[in-house]
């Protein structure tokens, strides 16, 4: 009588019976059918992440377009006091360990070991670079009393002074954001070049080089916004 | 309880009261209908479908698409209706009527101070004659407040640093409520007040107790002090703009492009002169930041808007004939009371 | 019931004698080190009934205050410290994970036929952030708490309030982080990781709803992310981006606030309809009426739900026009939430009506959400909302959609699933008993509100005027039964821990791939990978299969 069950729907079968085992990557989460599968879920879950991340940066960004409509003329002077050169190299710099970082996962894909830890290695290189040099810029700021707050007195021009200082509370706020990705992503860096030296990737298995990657490519892509944003506007005024 | 402590509907003392009560009253009927329905119809099906040994199973159902789609176009035709009705009191209410009398508040933690044209000034309490349009005009010392008359059903935030405005037109006398709505802070429940509605002898009477001048006559005075005189001239020989007739206009400024000169454009161009540089000007106007007061800026305002160009015959100069740039045509209902108030207030401006 | 019992696959047998996720292994670590999404949902579900606890605290206080119109049993100090922590508590702790976290994270794996979420680690990181971020906010509330409401609204948050401000945002930074996770894992599993066969439109209406809420906690919560961060950073510097000193702007505050919250509206509600779907269904007996167009409406309220954000601002500093347009807009997403109602009614029609627990919660669920939804109508009328807006019509409105949506819901779906989740059943009698009183005491305290804000009385009142007070009176004791009626459930579910009836894998007679393995499940969920081949609410197979087996 308790036994009724129709076609559709699945009956337990007895707790007693036993899963059955196949022999498995070792890198094959247990709750995963195949590499593939987790290949897909772990790409699709950074691009997912990226959105979200894209929305983060594009709040603060709206915020600044809504007051670079407002206050075109302190935007322009404003960018002026920015370091264009330093800037600029900045922007070589971030680009070139895109590169290296695309080069890693191809080395991954190849699986080989010592390459895979070398273009890694750049990467960190390029992106530490990128880091003082950024630290070089806000010392520099800091000294010129370009920080918003009590530590202000940057004077040179009171009447654009207010707006000046909202256009620096920008610029400290989302290079500091950017920055504090690029330090996140040198730490995921020097965990996988630990992985790497494991042997741990491969042609079966590279999808966390590939995830890594996507992540470093966005950081670098929003720099590439960034640099205009911050450093540019002088000169292109609407 | 007595009734009188018991109230379930609230005063309706001013020209939207009424409109606003219609739409609220139709609302009520129609939604609570359709959902006084829903609740019957799901009692009732759950009644008579209850489960019972005969009806264990349910009868498989293929829905009607013709039914989706009538209860999809239905709500959305009904919804449109109250949008266009909704929207169409709100346009109402945002409007001010061009005759109406100009009052000024500023909010402050915790309280709301009001400035009369002719410069009476009181603390939360606020006297307007019945039966005649009132503009407020609305600034905050420090956060973000809300003026907030429930027997008027009218309501408006209050921002610092930009000025916006409210109006109402009272239709009897009485006390009623004045309630700061936005939170604004520990004593926020205490940032209350009463709006004295009178009639217009009444109000007469009282604005003859006590003034110290006009509050254009004041911002005249605060505008020799920080000697705004000495470039504002007159004529047009002075380092600054000249400020006659210049309320209520159009303004081209340096990068050629065309502001209204509003209440926001005159207050900015106190506390921010090179933000908007009239064209033919040079940019050396200091800022007065941090010098003026709200209710000084709010004085000066007054001064600025009595030296606006009469466009009818000048009854008054205080009155604020030309301000609203958006106004629409005068189809509103407080025209008919305009010259009992221009009369008001040119009697008032002559105390000092 | 006893001849429910042909229906059932029953097979009751004590929980403790099966191989199941409770049994699997014990000890403190194997709890807060598991990455059994099962697991993590008992661990959601003691840490949001504590946060709901503290939030409840807080209500009674207020509305013990509020029983006189004179500010006399607590300083208008604590009054606003205790309603900005409520609403904190309530939304950011209990509300926007409560359905997601507890009954998502269980359910969402097993109604796919999945063995876990996509990302097990990131599932366990997301409870520890939330974690993190409550033991923040306790901290805060212990060490003196933050009285800005929990909108945050600059100038005030930003410059003039002298409570902890920066502490409470950093709490709902980290909060926001671990709603981020969680959605983010079930959009990738639901993509990933469905069963063979498992295609779009057999998946449960629960399902849909999660991967709608996904959707938006992914898009709107890292707006508030930066959002908070730029209020955090303009608190530390004492200027910043929205100072009206530097020129900044308060309403682009107000406006980068509700771009986020009024989403999380639909964070909150969207899981509610999804489990109401799922109880119709169950205690009908029936497939849901218009299964695509309830689908559909769920992510059309994703969708819509993000261009109505400025519907909060109508008097707070906008164009006319702008104001039309999301005026136009929120009548727009109201639609789908009536498809919603209109086709949980229909399905009533010719179906098999238990009125069971989890069946009363989702009628009065029904209910109070079509009262919520359609006082919403009122605040969207542009002219009527100036005088309601800001007043207690608007307390009365969000409560009606949230309590009386959500938490029945919640409380729905909690009763509807214990036996899956314990192996156990509630006590019958004792449940309609405490849906009665949540039903009763729930409008009691709220209906009056509706009356106190058309009378004009502001929100965050700590002192009222005296006209106001027979409504008070009456909304504070509705209260007290509301409490009842929360309190009831927790005592009699942890008694049915240890002494309810063996549940069974079926004890409703529902069809849902959670109903066809054990109860509690084994750890990996399903003895072996199901393979689906009938869609979602099979009732009819169900009937197919009784006419067959009567006829043997």
């Amino acid at each position: 009588m308790s036994d009724i069950t129709y076609s559709g729907q699945t009956p337990v079968p007895p707790p007693e019976v036993v899963e059955e085992h196949h022999p498995h990557h070792p890198f094959l989460q247990h709750h995963f059918e195949d590499l593939g599968q987790q290949h897909e879920a772990s790409t699709l879950g950074m691009w997912t992440f990226l959105t979200t991340e894209i929305l983060f940066f594009g709040g603060i960004m709206l915020a600044y377009w809504v007051y670079r409509l407002a206050y075109p003329d302190a935007w322009s002077v404003a960018s002026t006091l920015q370091n264009t050169r330093l800037g600029g190299i900045n922007t070589i710099v971030l680009i070139t360990s895109s590169l290296t970082m695309a080069l890693a996962v191809r080395e991954a894909q190849l699986g080989r070991r010592l390459r895979i830890v070398a273009m890694l290695f750049l990467t960190l290189i390029f992106g530490s670079l990128f880091l003082g040099i950024k630290m070089y810029e806000y010392h520099a700021h800091w000294v010129e009393g370009l920080f918003p707050g009590t530590a202000w007195h940057w004077n040179e021009n009171p009447d654009l002074a207010p707006k000046i200082q909202l256009f620096m509370t920008f610029y400290w706020g989302m290079t500091a954001l950017h920055a504090l990705h690029m330090v996140i992503g040198a730490g995921l860096l020097l965990w996988f070049m630990w992985r790497a030296w494991k042997d741990q990737f491969g042609p079966e298995y590279y999808g966390p080089v590939e995830v890594m990657g996507l992540y470093w490519h966005f950081v670098d892509i929003v720099w590439i916004f960034l640099y205009p944003f911050l450093y540019l506007i002088h000169g292109h005024k609407h | 309880m007595m009734l009188a402590d018991f109230p379930l509907w609230p005063d309706q003392a001013s020209t939207v009261a009424g409109p606003t009560d219609t739409l609220f009253i139709f609302m009520c009927v129609l939604t609570g209908g359709v959902s006084l329905l829903t609740f019957l119809v799901i009692f009732y099906l759950a009644i008579k479908y209850r489960r019972t040994p005969e009806n264990e199973l349910a009868q498989d159902i293929e829905p009607p698409k013709a039914l989706e789609i009538t209860w999809i176009v239905v709500p959305a035709i009904i919804f449109l209706g109250i949008f266009v009705w909704g929207s169409w009191l709100y346009f109402h209410v945002a409007r001010v009527p061009d005759n109406a009398l100009d009052i000024y508040a500023t909010g402050k933690q915790w309280m709301w101070k009001f400035q009369h044209p002719g410069g009476q000034r009181e603390i939360n309490t606020l006297h307007v004659p019945v039966n005649r349009p009132v503009r407020i005009t609305l600034a905050s010392e420090d956060v973000i407040h809300s003026l907030f008359l429930p027997a008027f059903r009218v309501k408006m935030d209050v921002l610092p640093n930009r000025y916006r405005s409210m109006w109402f037109q009272a239709t009897k006398t009485g006390k009623f409520h004045i309630f700061c709505a936005e939170y604004c802070g520990t004593l926020h429940s205490g940032m209350i007040g009463w709006v004295e509605v009178m009639e217009p002898s009444a109000y007469q009477r009282w604005l003859a107790g006590g003034s110290e001048g006009s509050l254009a006559s004041q911002g005249e005075q605060l505008f020799q002090k920080y000697a705004c005189s000495t470039c504002h001239t007159n004529d047009a020989t002075g380092r600054g703009p000249v400020l006659q007739g210049v309320y209520g206009t159009q303004v081209m400024l340096s990068d050629n492009s065309i502001v209204p000169a509003d209440d926001n454009y005159i207050r900015e161009s106190i506390l921010n002169p090179r933000a908007k540089v009239v064209k033919g000007f040079q940019p050396i106007m200091p800022t007065f930041q941090g010098q003026v007061n709200e209710e000084d800026l709010l004085k000066l305002l007054a001064y600025v808007k009595s030296l606006a160009a009469p466009k009818t015959p000048p009854v008054e100069p205080k009155s604020p004939a030309a301000i609203q740039s958006n106004a629409g045509a005068p189809t509103n209902p407080g025209a008919t009371t305009s010259s009992t108030t221009t009369a008001t207030t040119t009697s008032k401006g002559q105390t000092q | 019931m006893s001849t429910s019992q042909t229906l059932y696959d029953v097979r009751s047998v004590e929980p403790a004698r099966t191989r199941n996720y409770l049994n699997e292994d014990y000890g403190f670590f194997s709890w807060v080190l598991t990455r059994d999404h099962k697991r993590i949902a008992i661990l959601y579900l003691i840490s949001v009934s504590v946060m709901f606890v503290i939030g409840g605290f807080f209500a009674m206080m207020m509305r013990l205050e509020l029983l006189t119109p004179e500010g006399d049993l607590l300083t208008s100090d604590t009054y606003n410290k205790f309603f900005t922590m409520h609403g904190i508590v309530m939304i950011f702790f209990f509300l926007i994970p409560v359905i997601p976290a507890v009954l998502g994270n269980f359910l969402l794996p097993i109604m796919l036929g999945a063995k876990d979420l996509a990302f097990p680690r990131i599932n366990l990181l997301s409870w520890y952030l939330y974690v993190i971020a409550a033991v923040v906010g306790l901290v805060v509330i212990v060490t003196g708490g933050v009285d800005t409401g929990w909108t945050f609204y600059t100038p005030f948050s930003t410059q003039y309030s002298n409570t902890h401000v920066f502490g409470t945002t950093f709490a709902g930074f980290i909060a926001g982080f671990s709603s981020i996770l969680t959605g983010l894992n079930f959009i990738v599993t639901t993509h990933r990781m469905r069963a063979p066969g498992l295609t779009w439109y057999r998946l449960p209406l629960f399902v849909w709803s999660m991967y709608a809420t996904a959707i938006v906690q992914l898009l709107a919560t890292p707006v508030l992310a930066i959002t908070l961060i730029m209020l955090m950073i303009e608190r530390t510097l004492g200027v910043g981006f929205f100072d009206p000193a530097l020129g900044g702007d308060p309403v682009l505050y107000q406006h980068m606030f509700w771009f986020y919250s009024h989403p999380a509206v639909y964070i909150m509600i969207l899981p509610a309809m999804g489990v109401a779907s799922e109880v119709v269904a169950a205690f009908t007996r029936k497939r849901i009426f218009g299964y695509k167009f309830v689908a559909f409406s769920s992510l059309a309220i994703a969708f819509l739900g993000f261009l109505v954000w400025a519907h909060h601002l109508f008097v707070a500093g906008i164009s006319v026009y702008s104001a039309m347009i999301f005026a136009f807009l929120s009548f727009a997403v109201a639609i789908p939430s009536a498809i919603k109602v209109f086709n949980w009614t229909a399905t009533l029609y010719k179906a098999s009506v238990s009125w069971q627990t989890p069946m009363l919660y989702i009628m009065g669920f029904i209910g109070l959400f079509t009262i919520g939804g359609v006082t919403g109508l009122f605040l969207a009328s542009l002219g009527l909302d100036i005088h309601v807006t800001d007043t207690y019509f608007v307390v009365a409105h969000f409560h009606y959609v949230m309590v009386g949506g959500t938490v029945m819901a919640y409380l729905a779906g909690i009763h509807y699933w214990w036996p899956k989740i314990t192996g156990r059943m509630y006590p019958e009698w004792w449940a309609r008993l405490a849906a009665l009183l949540v039903f009763v005491g729930f409008n009691l305290t709220f209906f009056p509100q509706f009356v106190l804000g058309y009378l004009g009385m502001p929100r965050r009142y700590h002192a009222y005027a005296p006209e106001f007070q027979v409504l008070n009176v009456l909304s504070s004791a509705g209260a007290s039964v509301l409490a009842i009626g929360y309190a009831l459930p927790i005592v009699y579910l942890l008694w049915s821990l240890k002494n309810g009836r063996p549940a069974g894998i079926n004890p409703w007679g529902a069809v849902g791939l959670e109903w066809t393995t054990s109860s509690p499940p084994p750890k990996e969920n399903f003895h072996q990978t199901p393979v689906v081949t009938w869609e979602a609410y099979d009732y009819p197979g169900l009937l197919k299969a009784m006419g067959e087996t009567q006829n043997v």
